[in-house]
């Protein structure tokens, strides 16, 4: 490979990387932040929440929305999801992180998907 | 080296005397009393539903609302249970390869006996459910066991619930520490937290009934087994107090045990008794 040859790849690096930064990526972690809390084997945040776009929520947990209002800090919402009984032993929440039932990329994801309701 | 070790032991004394003190408090405030508990437990589930009759606890989810509780009433016109029952009812009659029937094993010939069971044995020093006795009745008469989570258990405890209907639950605990000491263990083990989940039977049978997980209402644990074996449409089929367990436990990613572990026996034995005074209902349908 010649010097002259890289220049066109270094460029297509450089667009890539612009779009990782970009409201590109942001769309696509809420999109499978979404997906992570609606699947069943994963989040399966409706069988206790309702949220909006989700069909046949459960009933035990309190209705997902408003939440930047209410958690204006994304690090309470991810400490919510790694394990709610610490802070609030009775709480049926599963802990989510503890119990390695999500990753932290997961649970990062599903955070991003909840500041948006 | 002896000398450490001496001083090992001397310590070890100090925190057994210390120990030793303080046991006796600890006792006194933890001393197992299945008549208080069970007066809690009942009391703690009248109170949260004051509209529920006492004796509908048994229908499950069918008695915590109207709606529900019309289901219930359409469904037993034609319960799913009924070839179950009729299959169970034959069964308990057709005489075993050496002549005996199932009614040699039991008291009053097996019928209307559902609410003595589970019972403690004393002399096995342990929790005897009604499918355990069932298994044991089949043995003795040269008879291969049966799976105890469906078919033709459920069909045989389906039989013997019906003929006991109504009539309330009668768990006795006798005077043996053991017995006591079951009680005590199968309470443990439903307000244990375990699993992938971290659910305890209580999460949702305690501090959830009447809420829904999705489209299912979940159960109170008052009466929960009065109605078993029971039809659950989720299973397309019946099932035993002991596929209630397994499936419970592995519903919430739990290690579920092996039918009939000492702490399934316990904690049948743990929930049957605090519903002592509620009507057998069994063999139920459920969703």
């Amino acid at each position: 490979m010649t010097a002259l040859s890289w220049k066109p790849l270094l460029f297509m690096l450089a667009i890539v990387a612009g779009l990782a930064a970009s409201p590109a990526l942001a769309q696509s972690t809420v999109t499978d932040g979404q997906k992570l809390a609606f699947d069943r084997g994963k989040g399966n945040c409706l069988t206790c929440h309702v949220i909006k776009g989700g069909d046949l929520p459960g009933t035990i947990g309190p209705e997902l929305k408003d939440i930047k209002a209410k958690y204006p800090d994304r690090n309470d919402l991810v400490a919510i999801l790694f394990d709610e009984t610490k802070r609030n032993p009775q709480s049926m929440m599963p802990p989510f992180g503890r119990n390695r039932i999500l990753t932290e990329q997961e649970i990062s994801a599903i955070v991003d998907f909840l500041q948006t309701l | 080296m002896t000398r450490r070790a001496a001083i090992l032991l001397g310590s070890a004394f100090v925190a057994l005397a210390a120990l030793a003190f303080a046991s006796p408090r600890v006792v006194a405030a933890d001393k197992v009393d299945p008549v208080a508990d069970a007066k809690a437990f009942q009391n703690f589930f009248f109170q949260k539903f004051p509209n529920v009759r006492h004796e509908d606890f048994v229908n499950g989810p069918y008695s915590m609302n109207e709606d529900m509780k019309r289901q219930w009433r359409e469904k037993e016109e034609f319960p799913p249970y009924e070839f179950a029952l009729d299959a169970g009812k034959e069964m308990f009659a057709t005489p075993f390869k050496n002549g005996k029937t199932y009614a040699d094993c039991f008291p009053n010939g097996g019928i209307g006996i559902r609410q003595n069971y589970p019972y403690f044995d004393e002399k096995e020093g342990k929790v005897v459910t009604l499918e355990l006795a069932l298994n044991r009745c089949r043995e003795a008469n040269g008879e291969a066991p049966y799976s105890y989570v469906k078919d033709e258990m459920a069909s045989l405890t389906a039989y013997m619930a019906f003929t006991s209907r109504g009539k309330p639950m009668d768990i006795k605990i006798p005077d043996d520490p053991r017995a006591l000491a079951a009680f005590e263990n199968g309470k443990r083990y439903f307000y244990t937290r375990r699993g992938q989940m971290n659910f305890s039977c209580a999460s949702c049978h305690v501090q959830s009934p009447g809420e829904r997980i999705r489209a299912e209402i979940l159960a109170p644990a008052l009466g929960i087994l009065n109605a078993m074996p029971i039809y659950r449409s989720e299973w397309s089929g019946m099932g035993t107090t002991s596929r209630r367990f397994i499936t419970c436990n592995s519903q919430t990613r739990a290690v579920p045990l092996e039918p009939q572990a000492d702490e399934y026996r316990d904690v049948e034995y743990f929930l049957s008794y605090v519903a002592n005074g509620l009507p057998i209902s069994g063999p139920g349908a459920r969703p």
